[in-house]
């Protein structure tokens, strides 16, 4: 079943398109960026941004910052939300849940494939960002890079936090996930499941910026986002995403359980 | 294969306050063609989709191919083949790849005798020469005949058919009862969901008959139309006949009259024996229209005003 799902995502010319679009964005940044050489200053625009003229091994860590605070969900969203709610509006859940696939297995195997996805999206951000960070920017083959609180990085260190770097990032976003594929057993219409995950993102960014809504800032789901940035100090700066890590995984736990307590027990009418 | 094939028992469904489906008792029986008929908003469509583990009851029990529905499912859906309410498929894949992710979805359909049962499905369903072509440019005809194939692909014992030929022209329509007739001889029970009657009559061992969510009637078709013991006459000269008759015409509408007595051979001897010339003569039975109209009320989505207060 799980085959199947990752069959029918991946054969899919949507998911390679949004795939594509999605890395468009940092690969332009990069030419804008090769062509003017103005790079943001320390402490202003994207993370990681600032050193990535004078180290493009970074930057496939600012092509994640680039595209996590938008791009990324919304790709995220549109997958997930489209995961259930998809296939009621196409006919085929009737059809899947006749053959049968079992309403818990199509869960779980729509789960894995989303995850896959995820983990291949953000791979590729990275992969993208490092041949087109190498290509265009210099590369310090020497030691030194500089890390975010001052210290140096070997090229080591920074290819592994780099991947330290990926799976949270891919972790952070299935809280998304997890939104977008509850409303999708709610509707029919994947379009309204991804509208609502989105929705979630923009009021919890919202309520983020807000110094009222500090005492609930904590229980945000992009809260600790960004957090991947704390890789690059040195040392490792644990805290925040360990409690970023946290926090997913209980709006993972708690909004799957919702999702598998109304899918296995709903009307199968579309 | 034996005994009964499908049982209901009190089946009900409400949603809301509205109760689609109200107290039903299914029967079908192995080898039947079960024709379950009904108007729209009848209950049909909600029926089925309990017996396929869709919709979940509000009340009442399930039971196909002798096991209890939604619970065993995993286990009696695979021999179950389905047409819910119009096909549906994944426009960018081909023919073949529908049915291939459709039997590798779920349980009992072996992958290493996968594409040899693809490709005779396709074949029986007269789809074997677009195989390879992306659903996308499918019309509704073809699109109802990959439907039908992959209802078949795992040689169920029982197939359960929504307006199976819903989208078919003429000669598809008659290439769809030819199989499943076939089909049928063979061993496999059928259950048509039908509005069209004509289909039903022609294809039908036993009939069942939806009103508004209620069973109104259930029966085989043979008694449903048997004679009604009255003999219908064609002649020219319906006045002298009725005076030939008496009070054996029943009824009499130009130049057919109804006639007492279950004898054609017998009504033909009086009338020929006193000069009458008689053009036709054969048995009343009822149309399974009139039997139909008989039982049920009316159109399910004809909504008086009031009636809904």
């Amino acid at each position: 079943m799980i085959a199947v799902e990752l069959r029918k995502l991946f054969r899919r010319p949507r998911t390679w398109i949004t795939i594509a679009l999605l890395n468009s964005l940092p690969v332009l940044v990069a030419v804008l960026l090769k062509v003017t050489d103005l790079a943001p200053r320390p402490g202003e625009g994207p993370a990681f941004l600032s050193a990535v003229l004078t180290n493009g091994t970074l930057f496939p860590l600012a092509a994640l910052a680039i595209v996590l605070p938008l791009f990324l969900p919304i790709a995220v969203a549109v997958v997930a939300g489209d995961s259930v709610a998809g296939e009621a509006q196409g006919g085929t859940l009737r059809y899947l849940l006749a053959r049968p696939a079992g309403r818990t297995r199509l869960l779980v195997a729509k789960l894995v494939a989303l995850v896959v996805f995820v983990l291949v999206t953000v791979v590729i951000v990275a992969i993208v960002g490092y041949v087109v960070g190498t290509t265009l920017f210099e590369v310090q083959s020497l030691g030194a890079t500089t890390a975010v609180s001052g210290t140096s990085l070997t090229p080591d260190q920074v290819a592994g936090r780099t991947l330290l770097s990926i799976g949270y990032v891919t972790i952070s976003m299935l809280g998304v996930a997890a939104f977008a594929m509850f409303f999708s057993t709610l509707t029919d219409s994947p379009q309204l499941a991804t509208l609502g995950a989105l929705a979630v993102l923009i009021g919890s960014s919202l309520l983020f910026t807000l110094d009222a809504a500090s005492d609930i800032a904590p229980y945000l789901p992009t809260r600790y986002w960004l957090s991947f940035v704390d890789f690059f100090r040195d040392p490792i700066l644990w805290r925040n995403v360990v409690r970023g890590l946290g926090l997913q995984a209980v709006y993972v736990v708690v909004l799957l359980g919702a999702a598998w307590a109304n899918f296995t027990t709903k009307d199968i009418t579309s | 294969m034996s005994g009964t094939v499908i049982a209901t028992h009190g089946l009900r469904k409400s949603f809301g306050a509205v109760r689609a489906v109200d107290g039903i008792d299914l029967d079908v029986r192995a080898g039947d063609v079960y024709g379950f008929l009904g108007a729209n908003g009848s209950g049909k469509t909600t029926t089925v989709r309990m017996l396929l583990g869709l919709v979940l009851p509000t009340a009442g029990t399930v039971e196909v191919l002798g096991r209890p529905i939604p619970k065993a499912g995993r286990e009696v859906l695979p021999r179950v083949g389905a047409l819910i309410e119009g096909p549906a498929a994944y426009g960018h894949l081909s023919a073949t790849a529908n049915l291939s992710l459709s039997d590798a979805s779920g349980p009992g359909g072996s992958r290493r005798t996968r594409k040899a049962r693809i490709g005779e499905v396709l074949d029986q369903v007269g789809l074997g020469g677009v195989g390879k072509r992306a659903v996308r440019g499918f019309s509704l005809g073809m699109r109802q005949r990959l439907g039908l194939a992959g209802a078949l692909l795992r040689r169920p014992d029982l197939l359960v058919l929504d307006e199976p030929t819903n989208g078919l022209d003429p000669q598809g329509i008659h290439e769809i009862r030819e199989l499943l007739l076939d089909l049928n001889r063979t061993g496999t029970t059928v259950f048509l969901s039908s509005h069209l009657l004509a289909e039903i009559e022609q294809l039908a061992t036993r009939v069942g008959v939806l009103d508004r969510g209620r069973m109104v009637l259930q029966d085989d078709l043979a008694t449903l139309t048997a004679p009604t013991g009255a003999t219908v006459v064609d002649t020219p000269r319906a006045a002298q006949a009725r005076e030939v008759l008496g009070d054996r015409v029943l009824s009499a509408d130009g130049d057919r009259l109804v006639v007492r007595g279950s004898e054609p051979a017998e009504v033909n001897a009086v009338l020929v024996g006193a000069g009458v010339p008689v053009h036709g003569l054969t048995l009343q039975r009822p149309t399974l229209e009139e039997v139909v109209l008989a039982a049920a009320a009316g159109s399910g989505d004809r909504v008086q005003a009031g009636a809904a207060s």
